[in-house]
Formats: C-alpha cells, structure tokens, sequence
C-alpha cells in the first residue's frame, strides 16, 4: 500500500499541527447552542477547506459554462478545469491515466455502476458474488438487485468479534462460479482496515476482478490503484473535504472499455442517428448529461489541500487520536467498544451499557459534541454483534486530542444523567 | 438551545428503566409492528379492543430512552380509552411534540397529563420520530395492518 501521494510530509509533530489545519476550515469557527462545534462526525462527511469553497465560488463566478460543448472561452475553461481535476484524481490515486477515472456522484453510484455494466451482464443463474460482513449497505444492495436480476447468489465473507475479516473463510468461499468480489476497504462501522492485498492476490488468482469500497478508507490511507491492482475503486468527494454529489469510480481501462454504458445521454455519444448510436470513448462513455462540474473542481481543490499536507502526516495524527481515544474511554464504565481489529484507521465505534446512542448523541450533541449515532447503514454489522446500533466518533485530520478529552467528559456527563 | 432536562426528566427515565406493560399481550386482538430506521428502534404493540374500548395494551421491544419511555407512559395513557378518544389523544400528542413552546401561538393544546412529560421533544426535531414511533404502530394496529410501520 502507498502511504504518501506526491507530497512532502511535514514533520512528525502533527498533534500541534493540527490546531494550523483547523484554521483552513471556516466551520470549525461555528458554535452549537453557545458551545464550540467539536466535529466527530468525519466518517459521514467531512467538513471542506477554505481552498474547496473558493475553489467552488471561482467556478461559478468566473468561469461557469457546461464542458466539452462551447467553442467560447467560458466552456474551454471550464473544460479545462474539469479535465484538469481529473487529471489530479489519477494522480492521486495512482492511476494508469485520467480515463480510468469516471465522475458519478459518490461511491454508491460508482458500485451501482459496475453492478449494473459490469456484472449484470456477465453473470449467469448459480454465478457468485463474494463481499463481506462488514459492508454498508451501499455495497450489499447494489448486488443484492444483480442477483435478483440475474438468479446469481451473495455469498458473504464472515468478521470475527475484534471485526476482522476471516481470510481463510474468503479464501473457501472463493470458487469456481465467483464472478466478482467488493469488499470495503475500511470499515465504516468498525473501523477495521481489511487486508485487500491478499484478498485481491487471492481473487485473482482464481481470475476474479475485486472492486474495492474506498468510501472511508480514501481520506485515512494512501490509495494507490496500481500497487493494490485492484480492478474497481469506488469513493465519494465528501469523505475526503471535497463537495457532496461528486465521486470517482476508478476501472482497468480494459474492463471499462468492455463495459456498456451506465446511462444514455449527451457526452456519452460519439454519433447518434435513429438507426444507430456510436458511443464516446473512455471515460465519456459512462458521464451522460451535463456533470457536476463544479463538484469536481472541488474535488480537486480538496486533493491538493490534501496533498499539501500529506496522506502519511493525516494518518500519523488520526492515528494518535484513535490511539489516546481508545484509551481514554477505558476509564469510561460500562463503555463497550465495538470493533477491536489489529488494524483501525479514524473510526471508534462504541455502546454504553444501559444507553441507547441515540441518547448519547442527543446529550453529546448540547455540548457541542457531534457523533453518529445508530446503524451507521451496517444493519448487518449490528445484527452480527447483537446490538441496534452504536455510538461512533470518527476523525479527521482537524480533530485534537483536547475534543477526544471533550467526548470523554461528555460521556461522563451522559452516564450522569442516566444515573438518575 | 433548550435544557437537556426539558427532555430527559425523571419520569422519563423511570419509565425507560421501568417500563409499563412492557410484555407480549396473549389476548391481544390487534398487534402491529413498528421500525425507526434511522437508529433500529424495534417495538411491537398489542391492543386489546372491546365494543369499540381498548380494554387492555402492552408493547415489547428496544429502543431509547424517548421512545421507550413514550411507549410504556402510552400504554398506561390509553387503558380504558374508546377509539374516538384514541383519536383526539394521538392528535394532541402529536401536536404536543412537533410544535415547539417558540412557536407562534396556534390552537390551544388540551393537557395531556402524564403524557406532558414528553413535551420537551418538540424542542429536539431529531427525537420526534422516537416520540411517535409508538403512536404510529398503535395506530397501524388499530387498523389491522399487516406490514410493519416505519416512521420514515
């Protein structure tokens, strides 16, 4: 795995770094109920960079015109900067060129699509999909339909209780009829970083593609497509301090090509006469009607903000936060954590004997707290640890050890309350 | 914002931790099912309607604090109620937990007694659905309905 995209680290004191970074977004400065916001909510979306809102407002204000269409300045402009956005999304993710990169709206779409043009119409009745216990449901629907559309079967990948995914279940269930395995590359609920290089060494050697759900894991690790060879990477703008409704389905340039389109519509086309239509080449082929041009100028303003500081240094500092959080909530009685892997990024998810999360996070919340209180769209995760739901802080490079130390009181505060 | 205690009161909490006719009713006649999605709150409502009375009521499931509470203190609410008072008591409540106290003054709200525990909701948009959960399951029970109600 890459850890470090393309810029330099800064050094490794990152703990006082962090109230620096906190100054890029404007948010961090908003108060709740007269409380400072403390933003624990990262693994639902992040919060955006100065540099991501004006990068947003200088599109509108000065260079707005739909792409790949005008012959006028406004619309090379703004092709330009489209194009040069994804230009910056291969790089960072290590790409073997921008036309690997489609624009869709955020990983849910992304995996809709190569379950739609990808497995749809390959698999057959008796055909298997392999994804595991812990995905969002964004990665069990989309094959759920597929097997409905086609009498193929969801096999399921079982975690142990630290939620760990078991490699020598997968590698059992790997068979001759698997046509494709998607698995998270970071859960979203657990926190559990998945082993994708030997799950994608594996699957390929049996010559099944892997798509990986990078949702969480693209703002947490470096992601570098070409080292994992993973066949399909999926992950939204949002979770990585871009624009919401801009995300990336990255693809072998050979499985796109082989692929029908997603949608039809302008963009999309090289011809259309009402006898034939000859579909654009890639990535065009999959990006019908006008995109969200804007969003993704944002995304690429949020990958050089990102870049600017470093994949490695954000890790090191979320990773110094998981830590001294995990063990300060020790000392919270009746606190369970859920989701104990030898290998976590950015996400602790817990429970409170006695405590609905829904009532933490009400109590938290009047504190300015913001969590994720309740399934986190992991139903299945919840049912496999026998809970409705859980409480979960998730970091992001902004937070600080001093907000870890607000959520501890916090939750002292709420056991307080229910003691009552 | 509004004081935690307008919505965690002590009643509140005695009920979550004690909750009322909180079992499987055997001689129900009417049941449904009900389902928050947004945090998997679970509950099902048992009725026992007599000649247009609800003789005898109960609930069983999981949820927090809120919905808990609001379904044990609903079951004590409705003992002995007809359906025509049901009805204007499930208005009422409803009303009671989406119009907060701010709100500019509307058709004056009958006190609901007990049930005014739970008035402090209003104040926290995100809880209503807790509130209501049991109201609405009630509600599909009364009208026999089959699938289980969701309050999305």
């Amino acid at each position: 795995m890459k850890i470090e995209s393309n810029a330099a680290v800064r050094p490794a004191d990152t703990e006082s770094d962090a109230p620096d970074w906190r100054d890029d977004f404007p948010i961090l400065r908003e108060e709740i109920g007269g409380k400072p916001l403390i933003y624990l909510d990262n693994g639902a979306t992040t919060q955006k960079p100065q540099a991501v809102i004006d990068a947003e407002v200088a599109y509108y204000s000065r260079r707005n015109a739909n792409v790949h269409r005008g012959v006028h300045t406004l619309s090379q402009r703004a092709t330009d900067d489209y194009e040069a956005a994804r230009s910056k999304i291969a790089r960072f993710i290590n790409a073997a060129s921008p036309e690997e990169i489609i624009y869709v709206r955020g990983a849910t779409e992304a995996i809709n699509l190569v379950a739609q043009s990808y497995a749809r119409p390959r698999v057959k009745a008796g055909d298997e999909i392999l994804i595991s216990a812990m995905e969002h449901h964004s990665n069990i629907v989309p094959w759920q339909m597929v097997c409905e559309q086609t009498g193929a079967l969801l096999k399921v990948v079982q975690i142990n209780d630290r939620g760990e995914l078991d490699l020598e279940y997968f590698a059992r269930l790997l068979g001759e009829r698997t046509r494709l395995v998607a698995v998270t590359h970071l859960s979203n609920a657990l926190g559990s970083i998945v082993p994708v290089e030997r799950i994608i060494e594996l699957a390929h050697a049996h010559g099944t593609p892997v798509l990986l759900d990078g949702a969480q894991a693209i703002a947490h690790l470096g992601v570098d497509v070409r080292a994992l060879d993973c066949d399909f990477y999926a992950f939204s703008g949002h979770k990585l301090y871009g624009p919401t409704g801009i995300g990336v389905l990255y693809g072998k340039t050979a499985l796109l090509s082989a692929m029908p389109p997603y949608q039809g519509g302008g963009d999309m086309i090289r011809s259309v006469t009402f006898e034939k239509t000859e579909y654009n080449d890639l990535p065009y082929k999959f990006e019908a009607g006008t995109p969200n041009i804007a969003g993704a100028i944002g995304l690429g303003a949020a990958l050089d903000y990102v870049s600017g500081i470093g994949i490695a240094a954000i890790a090191a500092h979320e990773r110094d936060l998981l830590d001294y959080a995990t063990a300060q909530v020790e000392e919270v009685a009746g606190l369970r954590i859920v989701g104990t892997a030898a290998h976590k990024a950015s996400i602790l998810s817990f429970t409170l004997e006695g405590i609905h999360p829904h009532d933490i996070g009400t109590i938290l919340d009047h504190q300015g707290i913001a969590i994720r209180a309740g399934h986190h769209c992991a139903m299945p995760v919840m049912q496999r640890f026998g809970i409705a739901g859980t409480a979960r802080a998730s970091f992001a490079l902004y937070n600080t050890r001093a907000e870890v130390d607000a959520l501890v009181a916090g939750l002292h505060e709420v056991q307080e309350m229910f003691k009552r | 914002m509004s004081d935690l205690r307008e919505l965690y009161q002590d009643v509140i909490f005695d009920h979550y931790k004690k909750p009322r006719n909180c079992h499987v009713l055997d001689c129900a006649n009417h049941q449904a099912e009900g389902y928050n999605p947004l945090c998997g709150d679970q509950l099902t409502v048992y009725l026992k309607v007599d000649n247009g009375v609800i003789t005898d009521l109960s609930f069983n499931g999981s949820g927090c604090a809120i919905s808990t509470a609001s379904a044990s203190l609903m079951t004590e609410a409705l003992k002995g109620k007809t359906l025509k008072e049901v009805e204007h008591l499930f208005d009422d409540f409803h009303q009671m937990v989406t119009t907060p106290e701010s709100a500019p003054e509307g058709a004056p709200r009958r006190d609901l007694g007990k049930l005014e525990v739970l008035s402090g909701v209003s104040e926290f948009p995100a809880r209503v659905k807790c509130a209501t959960l049991a109201w609405h399951t009630l509600q599909s029970a009364l009208r026999k309905q089959t699938n289980p109600v969701s309050t999305e």
